[in-house]
Formats: structure tokens, C-alpha cells, sequence
């Protein structure tokens, strides 16, 4: 048997971003090409906000269309990253089960640019669909009541939450073996952080066991300062440092899961 | 020759299976080696270690130069990989896929796109490069994964049942395309289940059975591994086909089979000495004939000696203890 004859130099950093950087404009390319890649992102945050205004205000909120819709806005951008986060988990289970993250992993890139490239294009669809849900409330007679800084602080804090809860879904994007079986799973965990908050219904007209859980929800938690960043209602501070401390558990939790499931997955 | 990939020794579990055990490849560089084997015979998982995706238990495997496990970015800049399924990004396009490969490979975007459209003419797709992937059919998706896997122009290139589920003219342009390669002086290791396409293509064949190599060797010295030859004789006037079979049946002792259709008599020998006889025989009898010869068995009747429980390979084994 031979010895090696030759060694390579290490991948460094900045290749490694630099890679990640193009794997991540995988997402730029496919929004800005397929509509359906747009409606992904937008359709289920645009039919609840058309759903809720429409048809359910008047019995909600009391009668005040207008006003249901000042609540509701700010809230669904929270509710919209959950969403794309479910698609994640869908294309990062199609990335692996295809053999697309193999050619990667045959190339001489950075061990982590292929995950992170998919952690990082996401931030393009988070932009997208918080925007379009704004973009379409602001059409529908939303108002936002305080400053443009206000605006960006909000739609970057909404795409940070996405950022800190997608590992949910990319464990589950690793975990499961077929793409199809995704959305099925996460749904189980997205429904009872998005319907059981106070985006759709104030949080005081629930039975008490279920304000413990409302109350405490990170949606509700992000809900609030958005409220209180868009509308000038309320304070930004509490809710943000309970909305920050879910962000950081959601990353220490499936993090370190997601990367171990990562291993075992490819490793056979 | 220097060779382009060695391994020894290597092996590979997973829980209660055992994939690979003991296995030993030498590809000298510039020819094609056919891995041949039943599925489930560990050919992928081979093929898995050798393109740095799996570590192996034990052996070690030097691609290139350079070791698979100690300096895998080294032997992923020189290789190139297709797998069984077409390895790439079903939303994008053909030229976004090999644009997106190019980048990752540190192209400049322009050299990228240049490359990503020369490779996708070359292979036929210039028209349907800017469709998705996903519109493609089985051959086409076949050719863009291929292309995919020449982006950065390997020395080395593993194909990984190339051709399975493609019909017989999608798999012919495989073959061309893996012919002109060789020819430009990659080296290729092919995993296949047919034995026409490891015999049409490679220069030495290893036959994998329940991850272990059963036989290594060309593909004629296999056919021979079988032991003896194939003797046909079709005779020119079908009324004599009965006194060929006569003759036939008093030298080998054995009767011919025989193809009704063309009268065609086949038997199988082991002294190729029997030839000359028979021809005499011939003579003697008045018997014309069309076709007489010998030939090695096909590899079909090789490859069934080989893996089948007690053949060549127990032959093989009592031949390593002498």
C-alpha cells in the first residue's frame, strides 16, 4: 500500500462564508423566479389575514373590522416565519433524501456550508413573507402609528425569531426520511404556538388554563412588541427579554440535537 | 501504471449488517474499473468511502494521493460524483445547478456560467439548460448530473449506477460520454449491476457479493474463470443437424443444447484440443457447416458462476491457501 503523496490546505473561514453565501442565493433564485416559491411564504399568513378580517372580525373583535385588523397585522408577522420555517424542514429533507447534499458534500467545501446555506437563504423568505403580510395589511387599512425605525426594528426582529425557531424544523427535516412527511410533523408543533396566542383572539377572553400557555407563548410574547413597535401600544422591553430567552432555548435546544441527527444521517 | 485509487483492508458496519468486510481495490490511472454486483453487494457503500461521504471502520484508501479519511478536501477537489439519483437542485435550472457548483468550486460567477453552459452543450442540453431540473426526463436528468460532476474537471470520477432505469439509447450516451473521458484521461471507477455495461466499459472488473470481492480480474479473464469454453456448431443443412449432435454427444459424452430456431448446437468444453477433432469428424461425416467455434461463456454465465454459493469463489479461495 501506498502512503498519501499529498496533503491540502485546510478550508478557511472566509471560503466557508463565502460558499454558504452561495448556497443560501439558491433561495434568492428561486423566489425570484417561481411564484410558487412566493406563495409558499405568503399564502398561509395572507389567507389568515383575510380569513380573520373578513369573516371572523365582526364575531371576534366585537364588530370593529378596523380596529381587529391593527391587532391582527402585527401579529401575523410573527406567525409568518413559523410557517416558512414548516418549508425548511421540507426542502432540507429533499436536499438530503435527493442526493443533492452529497454532491455538496463531494466538493471541497466547508463542512457546514451546505446546512448553513439553507439556515441563511431562509432570511430571504422570512423578509418576504413578513413584508408582504405588511405590505398586504398596510393595503387593507393597517396603519403603522409609529417610525420607519420602528418598522425595520420589527421586521429584523421577526426575521431573527424565524432564524432561532427553524432548528426545530431542521431537525425534523433530518430526522424524517421522506419529504412529504415534513409538513405533517411540524404542523403538530406550529399550530399550538401560532392559534394558541393572542394573534387572532385577545388572551383574556380564554378559559384560564389556556391563558397559562397564551401567556407565556413566545408568539404572544413577539406578538406584543411588535404591538408595541408598530402601534405604540404597550412596552417593548418585557415582552422582547421573554421572546429573546424562548429564541435562545429554541437554539440551544435543537441546535445541538439537529447537528447530531446531521451526523448520524450522513455518516451512514 | 500510478494509480489513481488504492484501498486495503476496508470495512464497514452498520448495527447487526455488515456492508463492506476486507476489501482491496487498485485502479491504475486513465482506465475504468468496473464494481460489479447484486444490489445490496456493497458496491455504494465502497463507492461512499472512496468519495469521502462515509468513514470507513477499518483499511485505509488513498485517492489521488491523497488519504480519504486524514485529507478528505484534498481528494474532494480532484474527484467528481454522480450518484443513482440525478444529485441535484430539482427547482433550478441545469445552468443554475452547474453555475451554483462552479461558484462553490471559487469560479468567478462569469467563468461559472461560461463553464456550466460549455459542459451542458457538450451533453446535449444546451436548449433545456435554463428549464428546471424537474421538467427533465429520467435520461436528460441523467446528463445534467453527469455535467454536474465534471464542473471541476475531476481526474477522478465515480459513477454510481450511471445507467439504471435509462433506456438502452440514453445508456448508450453514457457509455460515449464515459468513453471520451477516458480518453481525455480520467480515471473512472463505474458500480453497475449489468455485466454487458462493466464488460463494454472497463479495463478490470471487481465482482462485489455480501460486501466482499468475490473475483477481480478483465472481464475475459473472468469469462474464463468459469471454467472451460462454450463450442457451437451450426450446421449448414438442418438434416444434419441430428449427426452433428451424434458426433458431438461421442467426444464430450454430454448432448448439445440446441437452439430450434437456426439448428444451433452449444456445448459446454473444457479442452479446447476437442476443436481439431470434431472438425476432422466433420469432414469424415460430409457435414457443411455455417458456424464452428469456441467462445468464452457470456457474462451473464460468469457473473451467476461467481456469486452463486460454492463456485469460483470457493475455487478462488482454495487457490489464495496453495
Amino acid at each position: 500500500m501506498t502512503t498519501p503523496t499529498r496533503t491540502s490546505p485546510p478550508v478557511g473561514p472566509l471560503e466557508a462564508v463565502g460558499s454558504t453565501l452561495s448556497l443560501a442565493s439558491r433561495n434568492i433564485t428561486k423566489l425570484r423566479k417561481s411564484p410558487g416559491a412566493i406563495l409558499d411564504v405568503t399564502l398561509q399568513p395572507l389567507l389568515m389575514l383575510f380569513m380573520f378580517t373578513l369573516l371572523f372580525s365582526g364575531a371576534i373583535g366585537g364588530g370593529d373590522r378596523d380596529a381587529y385588523l391593527q391587532q391582527l397585522v402585527p401579529g401575523l408577522m410573527v406567525f409568518s416565519p413559523l410557517y416558512v420555517t414548516i418549508g425548511t424542514g421540507v426542502a432540507l429533507c429533499t436536499d438530503i433524501s435527493k442526493g443533492f447534499f452529497d454532491r455538496l458534500r463531494s466538493l471541497p467545501i466547508a463542512r457546514s456550508a451546505p446546512l448553513a446555506g439553507i439556515v441563511i437563504g431562509d432570511v430571504a423568505r422570512y423578509l418576504v413573507s413578513v413584508t408582504v403580510v405588511l405590505a398586504v395589511g398596510t393595503l387593507m387599512g393597517f396603519r403603522v402609528h409609529t417610525n420607519p425605525v420602528a418598522v425595520l426594528a420589527s421586521v429584523g426582529l421577526m426575521i431573527t425569531f424565524g432564524l432561532c425557531i427553524c432548528w426545530m424544523a431542521i431537525l425534523v427535516g433530518i430526522l424524517l426520511d421522506s419529504p412529504a412527511a415534513v409538513p405533517g410533523v411540524l404542523i403538530g408543533a406550529v399550530m399550538p404556538l401560532s392559534f394558541g396566542s393572542n394573534v387572532f383572539a385577545a388572551a383574556d377572553s380564554m378559559p384560564g388554563w389556556v391563558q397559562v400557555w397564551v401567556n407565556v407563548n413566545p408568539v404572544t410574547l413577539m406578538t406584543d412588541v411588535n404591538r408595541a413597535l408598530l402601534l405604540g401600544e404597550g412596552q417593548v422591553m418585557g415582552p422582547l427579554l421573554g421572546g429573546l430567552v424562548w429564541m435562545a432555548g429554541f437554539v440551544a435546544v435543537f441546535f445541538p440535537l439537529s447537528m447530531r441527527a446531521y451526523r448520524r444521517r450522513l455518516g451512514r | 501504471m500510478p494509480l489513481a485509487i488504492e484501498a486495503e483492508g476496508l470495512a464497514k458496519r452498520y448495527r447487526e449488517t455488515t456492508a463492506l468486510r476486507d476489501v482491496d481495490l487498485a485502479v491504475p490511472a486513465g482506465t475504468v474499473h468496473g464494481v460489479l454486483g447484486p444490489n445490496g453487494a456493497g458496491k455504494t457503500t465502497a463507492v461512499r468511502i472512496l468519495a469521502t461521504l462515509l468513514t470507513p471502520d477499518a483499511g485505509r484508501a488513498v485517492v489521488g494521493g491523497y488519504d480519504v479519511v486524514r485529507d478528505p478536501v484534498g481528494v474532494r477537489g480532484i474527484i467528481g460524483l454522480t450518484g443513482q439519483y440525478a444529485a441535484l437542485d430539482e427547482e433550478l435550472s441545469a445552468v443554475e445547478n452547474l453555475t451554483l457548483i462552479g461558484r462553490l468550486l471559487r469560479l468567478p460567477a462569469a467563468d461559472a456560467r461560461v463553464r456550466a453552459r460549455e459542459l451542458l452543450a457538450d451533453f446535449g442540453l444546451a436548449e433545456a439548460e435554463s428549464r428546471p431540473v424537474k421538467t427533465y426526463s429520467g435520461g436528460m436528468r441523467r446528463r445534467a448530473d453527469l455535467a454536474a460532476s465534471l464542473v471541476g474537471r475531476p481526474s477522478v470520477l465515480y459513477l454510481d449506477e450511471p445507467t439504471t432505469g435509462l433506456d438502452p439509447h440514453s445508456r448508450n450516451e453514457v457509455w460515449d460520454t464515459v468513453r471520451r473521458l477516458v480518453a481525455d484521461g480520467v480515471t473512472v471507477l463505474l458500480t453497475t449491476q449489468y455485466l454487458e455495461e462493466a464488460d463494454q466499459l472497463a479495463d478490470r472488473i471487481t465482482v462485489f457479493n455480501h460486501g466482499t470481492v468475490v473475483a477481480e480480474g478483465r472481464p475475459d479473464e473472468l469469462k474464463r474463470m468459469t471454467g472451460g469454453q462454450t463450442l457451437e456448431v451450426r450446421a449448414a443443412r438442418r438434416e444434419q443437424v441430428d449427426t452433428v449432435a451424434e458426433i458431438i454427444l461421442g467426444l464430450t459424452g454430454q448432448l448439445p443444447a440446441r437452439d430450434e430456431d437456426t439448428g444451433r448446437l452449444t456445448v459446454p468444453v473444457q479442452d479446447p484440443e476437442l476443436l481439431s477433432a470434431l472438425v476432422h469428424k466433420l469432414d469424415a461425416a460430409e457435414v457443411a457447416f455455417d458456424e464452428l467455434g469456441l467462445r468464452l461463456p457470456t457474462m451473464d454465465e460468469a457473473f451467476l458462476a461467481i456469486t452463486s454459493p460454492g463456485g469460483v469463489r470457493a475455487t478462488l479461495t482454495e487457490e489464495k491457501l496453495r
